[in-house]
């Protein structure tokens, strides 16, 4: 065991307070019993808190997952209320092992269904998204136009897309366009509000050398100001993204248009509490990956100064 | 007549202080000729507004008053013919070190081809020994290696004239000399005008061949110019054994803690 006195290393300010020969305090205690023999040159209770930190989360996540389980068995054993476990498994199975047939609008195929979701969510996301993603790099330049529209932007971002939803309807007088808008108004305000955050704080200096070199307009704007703004830009496309699902299921239950809320509503009608179940489960699952591809971006385009 | 490179004309800069509702005289009336192909070194106290000054010969800050004149027109604007070198580097953080460059090649020459602006890229890659590194992003890169992305960038786009403002103020000092002589080499091979601010009195001994003192602000000036005659190539071992050296040094530390008339 490496001598505590030796370690500086951040986040182990134990580690520099603590008197030589003296061990470190218990954080690291349980660490040392998990992994006795440390890596060669490396203080050993660091490395292994690390190392035992890692293993410690999956398990504890799997525990989480057992521990629901239990109590939903329980609650479903006890009261009859809910199907349990066991039938929502079997019913996902169902789903699952043939997701593309088409009985027509109200009985298809969980692909189709998620294929119907997605489409409609990346055609108002991506629309939303350029639109405040240009605007945002328009207002993140023009301080004087930030402050004038940021008030309207904050009230705009605070109201529910789908409280636009009567409005929209009644504007456009068609339910699949009016479930589009309510994904373009819920991708739209964050990656508004991030972009413009994000052009406006990028350093000076990269804006001064831009400025040296004469790079016209648009060369400026996607060779220094997006990249500079980039990881600001990500982060409020994740949040939209992440809006726009949310909002996207209420949107399909209410207008009616295919897709996994009406799935879940439709399930509510018939009753089929289990398929309710499985349905809310899938909207979680897709929502998981659709951020999981955010944050592939967000590594991406991150950098250190 | 000839007409000089680059000629500052009475350029004044004010600072107003919100504190004490009134302005703050940074420099006042300042004037200086640089002739092409020179190395020219602002010397001066930190606060003394020499950043500022060549800040507005970038064209990246205003004068309140005077003009600035590049081959005789008057310029108030950023541009490629006047390439900074700056203290933090300002290199993008999200581009390698080609990248950089080429960023800069690209800005310069728009109407060439791909090949020509790799072929320019690899070459002053080259130039300030970062072979092999072409691929890191400045994040990976010591100071050092930062400014010589920072000079590779500068003398890619073939400007009329250099600024380097206090270019070598933020590495260690081993590296520093061996950087400093390199620049040196780069002056003379390319034989682009340099303009440089700094307040390291060797640096400015070893690098120009004319400096500027600057008077500690409010109300700088350039109160003295002193030529270098020393012969080059000058090295640091060469220079400590050299009496005028020591004579030139002096003279300008005796300057630099004078008290100084505002």
């Amino acid at each position: 065991m490496t001598s505590s006195s030796e370690v500086i290393s951040p986040g182990s300010l134990a580690a520099v307070t603590a008197e030589p020969g003296v061990a470190p305090p218990a954080a690291s205690s349980p660490a040392r019993t998990a992994s006795p023999d440390p890596g060669p040159g490396r203080p050993g209770w660091v490395q292994s808190a690390n190392g035992a930190l890692k293993d410690n989360w999956v398990l504890l996540s799997l525990l989480c997952l057992a521990i629901f389980l239990a109590i939903w068995q329980f609650y479903t054993a006890a009261t009859k209320a809910l199907p349990g476990p066991w039938e929502v498994a079997q019913k996902s199975w169902f789903f699952l092992s043939d997701p593309f047939y088409d009985n027509g609008p109200n009985d298809q195929g969980i692909g189709i269904l998620i294929g119907y979701s997605l489409m409609r969510l990346s055609l108002g996301f991506i629309c939303g998204s350029t639109v405040a993603i240009i605007l945002g790099v328009v207002l993140g330049l023009n301080r004087t136009l930030y402050k004038a529209l940021n008030p309207y932007i904050q009230v705009l971002r605070a109201i529910s897309p789908i409280a636009w939803m009567p409005l929209l309807l009644y504007s456009v007088q068609d339910s699949g366009w009016t479930a589009l808008l309510v994904v373009f108004m819920a991708s739209v305000w964050p990656t508004l509000a991030n972009t413009a955050f994000g052009v406006n704080n990028i350093k000076k200096e990269y804006l001064n050398v831009a400025a040296i070199l004469q790079m016209p307009m648009l060369a400026k704007v996607f060779r220094v100001i997006l990249p500079g703004a980039g990881p600001a830009i990500v982060a409020g496309l994740r949040i939209s993204m992440g809006s726009a699902w949310v909002a996207i299921v209420p949107a399909e239950a209410l207008l009616g248009s295919l897709g996994l809320g009406y799935f879940v509503w439709n399930e509510w009608n018939n009753l089929d509490i289990g398929n309710v179940i499985f349905a809310i489960l899938v909207i979680g699952m897709v929502g998981v990956v659709l951020d999981l591809l955010f944050n592939r971006l967000a590594k991406v385009l991150a950098y250190t100064d | 007549m000839k007409v000089p490179l680059l000629r500052v004309e009475n350029v004044s800069k004010l600072f107003y202080i919100p504190a004490k509702k009134s302005d703050y005289c940074v420099f006042d009336q300042v004037s200086l000729a640089v002739e092409e192909k020179e190395f020219v070194a602002v010397l001066g106290h930190s606060g003394c507004g020499k950043s500022t000054l060549l800040n507005i010969i970038a064209g990246i800050d205003r004068a309140n008053s005077g003009y600035v004149f590049l081959d005789g027109k008057e310029t108030n604007q950023p541009g490629i013919d006047r390439m900074v070198v700056f203290q933090n580097f300002a290199l993008m953080p999200w581009l390698t070190v080609s990248g950089n460059i080429r960023l800069a090649v690209k800005a310069a020459f728009p109407q060439w081809t791909k090949d020509q602006i790799e072929e320019r890229v690899r070459k002053y890659v080259e130039m300030v020994g970062l072979k092999g590194a072409e691929h890191k992003r400045p994040a990976e890169l010591s100071g050092g290696m930062r400014q010589r992305v920072g000079l590779a960038r500068a003398f890619s786009v073939n400007p009329r004239i250099m600024l380097l403002d206090e270019p070598f103020a933020q590495i260690d000092a081993l590296t520093r000399g061996v950087i400093q002589e390199e620049l040196v080499r780069m002056w003379g091979d390319t034989g682009i005008t340099i303009f440089m601010v700094t307040h390291d009195v060797d640096e400015a001994v070893l690098l120009s061949d004319r400096i500027l003192l600057m008077t500690p602000g409010p109300h700088a000036r350039i109160a003295q110019e002193i030529k270098v005659d020393l012969p080059r190539p000058r090295t640091r071992a060469h220079l400590v054994e050299d009496q005028r050296f020591h004579d030139l040094r002096q003279r300008i530390v005796d300057f630099l803690t004078m008290k100084h008339a505002a």
